[in-house]
């Protein structure tokens, strides 16, 4: 297990310069301009001569490769450089930022693993059933909601139909101050909307993977034992039928990111993915090489993750990858 | 016992995904803000965050920024009073060297004394090539910023340029403390201090700005203690929450704001503006560079028609930068819809109709290109209202879109369905956009027009203090646009506010075609009074 971890670890290596060079390189072939991007609606009345000295001094006037290795080589000493489109440095950016969308996210995962399996035991226990078509429909209408949509019918239903919780932000719109219950009350619809959106393909996984599994030898053998329908369950199918989840969990991280992208805007919360957007498209190079770096590492141990989950729960696969 | 290391294993992970979420939480940059009394906190809904609250940077350039003060400021009507001089500026007979005494016992919000070296710093820092300021070009003007003792400041033109008053609205930054760190990146850029009636309290980027209202500001604390700035980017979402009570007041387009009607608690407030949106003429365009084609088109577009359908009334037509409600507008340059003259001026021309209805002249067809930023809405429907009104002429316009990036090298040849607008001095929008020498300069004078009467007007109109003589020269240049268009200016666009009722005599100043932070009615949130 330690061994496949700080194999991971190493692979990660070359994987991380690769995205990062190819970043930079994708940035520099892009039609956007940085320095355009940068002087925003000034840059429409800005001399020739203004803008050309602004390119100058955010250096995107050197070539890619030297921009690139002047980037890797501060990050290693933990500099990360300063964000143009932010105008602050950029581990200031990342760090006032990613603890909210880490827990947003989190909610969202825990949220949508937990009510997702639940859900699919159920439907998958009487295929066929009332409970399991109602399932698995809404399961399909959800798939094909975009979760920008989904927030703006919960904006509409619980804070303006119901007034019971408020429609976006971090905190009351009026206060300072970031208090633990503000926080509380303002992530349960952005963490409801993003689980929601996630929700169907774990309700699916796992509707399909029990119920193979009930139909298996192992199953069919415990029940003709006589255990309850319980043990059945929970004991048998639910174990060989949540593999497949597991390595769901893993892959669903980047679907988890533009949902989370989306979910953010529509609910104000002030995470790093309205960053990530705007980076891209104003080829802020230190804020987007930091977020991508990010970006994978999250993909890198998410896939770890969902295959150690995997060895635990199947001995036969094994830690050798 | 594998069950349990299942388990085990989830366990882990969660709480090491809960460690990561409270150990990153702990971050945002911290700051006191009050609890939100009725009476004394105002919540507004915006659609533009500002990337840097450094005026160094740009930030407030245009005057009425709530943190900071420039040497002048506007009052209601946009016109200069003081604020952090003491009186308007003594101009010299040469209309170069401009004299400001500054006001005193002015502090900054971290009680350092306001002095003569905070405004030379900031406009010298502005001036230094390191900074990466994108407005300096208008500072241009400026040679030099000399201070002559503690409470007087000079500054010397390179030449005499009647609106420079205009140009000292913007704010002044603290030597102490954005003098000691780096002017592009450093924490002023987000956590600024200045001598105005507010004090950010913080910047949660995406969200909000919070202030509250300067105990010790020179010009009277503030009855509105807490004032909040939420940034809401999306127009559904900002009317949402608005609905929902969250906000006290939000900007808002014509058809959201209309479904506010009918609301008991809330008033809506229309700003007038100078934001126009118009098409340019390329010269270089074998059609539009055709002095017939261009008198054509500026009178075969309905402009009425445009006010009322796309902005449902909230605007009015434009012939030329100027509004036609401004002292500034040369009256009698209003064109009437004219198609049939539309028709005789291209016939005289040369251009006949063809069996497919669209004019040609020696072989060419009168046909071009008009673009428009994709995403923008208002643009879009100004645009395909234009191609249908000169199609009925018989000129074939085709509409295209797309960002920026892939209009801009087209812009030589193509026409562009461009924005702008700046009240302050009709110098600020006439130079930039017609002077012959700023033809194809980045976006400035798109329509590469070259009318050397115009140059003549426009520079004598910047160089001379006598307002008569100004007048005079801004006449002339809007005469001539009814001869020779350089541009089919269609509309102003009034910019719509929805606000609560909570407040006596809420107003809004004439707002330019960039509406930021000041925009709005709150450009005065520090002279609201609570409604009894």
């Amino acid at each position: 297990m330690a061994r496949m971890t700080g194999r991971r670890a190493l692979f990660a290596v070359p994987v991380l310069l690769a995205v990062t060079l190819g970043v930079f390189a994708v940035a520099a072939a892009a039609p956007f301009d940085p320095v355009r991007a940068y002087a925003g609606t000034a840059g429409l009345t800005a001399s020739q001569a203004n803008l050309d000295q602004i390119r100058h001094n955010l250096g995107v006037d050197q070539p890619l490769l030297g921009r690139w290795w002047h980037w890797l080589t501060g990050a290693l000493t933990g500099d990360l450089g300063d964000s143009a489109t932010l105008r602050a440095p950029v581990s200031q950016v990342i760090g006032e930022r990613i603890g909210w969308s880490v827990l947003l996210c989190a909610l969202a995962f825990v949220i949508a693993i937990v009510v997702g399996t639940l859900l699919g035991v159920l439907a998958a226990r009487r295929p066929g059933s009332m409970l399991d078509r109602a399932v698995t429909s809404a399961a399909y209408t959800l798939e094909a909601a975009p979760p920008f949509w989904l927030g703006l019918l919960a904006v509409w239903l619980f804070a303006l139909k119901l007034g019971v919780l408020p429609a976006g932000g971090l905190t009351d719109t009026g206060s300072g101050i970031a208090t633990a219950g503000q926080v509380a009350r303002h992530v349960v619809l952005p963490a409801l909307v993003l689980a929601v959106s996630q929700l169907p393909w774990f309700v699916l996984y796992v509707r399909q993977g029990v119920g193979d599994a009930l139909e298996e030898d192992p199953v069919r053998g415990a029940r003709a034992r006589g255990l309850s329908e319980r043990t059945v369950l929970f004991q048998h199918a639910l174990r060989s039928g949540l593999l497949p989840v597991l390595t769901l969990v893993g892959s669903r991280v980047p679907e988890l990111i533009t949902g989370a992208l989306l979910v953010e805007s529509v609910f104000s919360w002030p995470g790093i993915a309205a960053a990530t957007v705007d980076a891209a498209t104003s080829v802020d190079f230190p804020l987007l090489a930091a977020l991508t770096v990010l970006a994978t590492i999250a993909v890198l141990i998410g896939n770890l993750l969902s295959d150690l989950l995997y060895g635990l729960a199947d001995p036969r696969v094994g830690f050798d990858g | 016992m594998r069950s349990r290391s299942i388990r085990s294993a989830a366990a882990a992970a969660l709480a090491g995904t809960v460690a990561l979420t409270a150990a990153a939480c702990s971050t945002p940059s911290g700051g006191k803000g009050g609890a939100s009394g009725a009476q004394d906190s105002a919540v507004v809904g915006i659609a533009y965050e500002p990337e840097s609250l450094s005026p160094l940077l740009g930030y407030g350039k245009d005057g009425n920024s709530k943190i900071f003060d420039g040497l002048l400021t506007h009052d209601a009507d946009m016109k200069l009073k003081p604020a952090l001089a003491a009186k308007l500026p003594e101009v010299s007979d040469d209309g170069r060297t401009y004299t400001y005494t500054l006001r005193d016992g002015v502090t900054f919000s971290d009680g350092k004394p306001f002095t003569a070296d905070d405004v030379v710093f900031t406009y010298e820092t502005i001036l230094d090539e390191k900074t990466n300021n994108a407005s300096k070009a208008e500072l241009d003007a400026l040679e030099k910023v000399e201070k002559k003792d503690a409470r007087t400041v000079v500054f010397h033109l390179k030449y005499p340029y009647a609106p420079f008053a205009e140009r000292t609205v913007l704010p002044i930054a603290p030597q102490h403390i954005a003098g000691k760190q780096d002017i592009n990146h450093g924490s002023f850029t987000t956590a600024p201090i200045g001598t105005g009636p507010y004090i950010l309290t913080k910047w949660s980027k995406g969200e909000k700005l919070t202030f509250k209202a300067n105990p010790h500001y020179w010009g009277g604390a503030p009855k509105v203690k807490n004032f909040t700035m939420a940034i809401i980017k999306d127009d559904d979402v900002r009317a949402t929450r608005l609905r929902s009570g969250d906000l006290d007041g939000a900007i808002l387009p014509p058809n959201l704001a209309a479904t506010f009607k009918s609301d008991q608690d809330k008033k809506s407030l229309a700003a007038k503006t100078f934001d126009y949106r118009t098409v340019t003429l390329p010269t270089a365009n074998k059609v539009t560079g055709d002095k017939a084609v261009r008198r054509a088109l500026d009178i075969a577009v309905d402009r009425k028609a445009m006010v009322d359908g796309i902005l449902d009334g909230a605007g009015k037509p434009a012939y030329g930068p100027v509004p036609t409600d401004s002292p500034w507008f040369a009256k009698g340059t209003e064109r009437a819809h004219d198609l049939k003259k539309a028709e005789q001026i291209l016939d005289d021309a040369g251009w006949k109709k063809g069996d497919n209805g669209i004019r040609a002249k020696d072989g060419q067809p009168a046909s071009f290109k008009l673009w428009y930023l994709a995403g923008d809405k208002l643009r879009q429907e100004h645009a395909l209202a234009f191609a249908s009104d000169a199609k009925k002429a018989g000129v074939e316009v085709k509409v295209e879109s797309g960002p920026w990036e892939a209009i801009m090298p087209n812009m030589k040849t193509d026409a562009v369905l461009a924005g702008g607008g700046s009240p302050a001095d009709p110098d600020f929008d006439q130079y930039l956009l017609l002077h012959s020498s700023l033809a194809g300069d980045g976006f400035n004078n798109m329509s590469r027009y070259d009318n050397p009467k115009v140059d003549k007007a426009l520079v004598d109109a910047r160089r001379t203090d006598d307002k008569a003589a100004r007048k005079a020269g801004y006449d002339t240049v809007q005469r001539e646009l009814v001869d020779d268009p350089a541009y089919v200016f269609l509309t102003h666009i009034d910019h719509l506010y929805v606000v609560k009722d909570r407040w006596k005599d809420l107003t809004t100043q004439v707002e330019p075609h960039d509406h930021g932070l000041a925009s709005g009615p709150w450009w005065n949130v520090e002279d609201w009074q609570p409604a009894a």
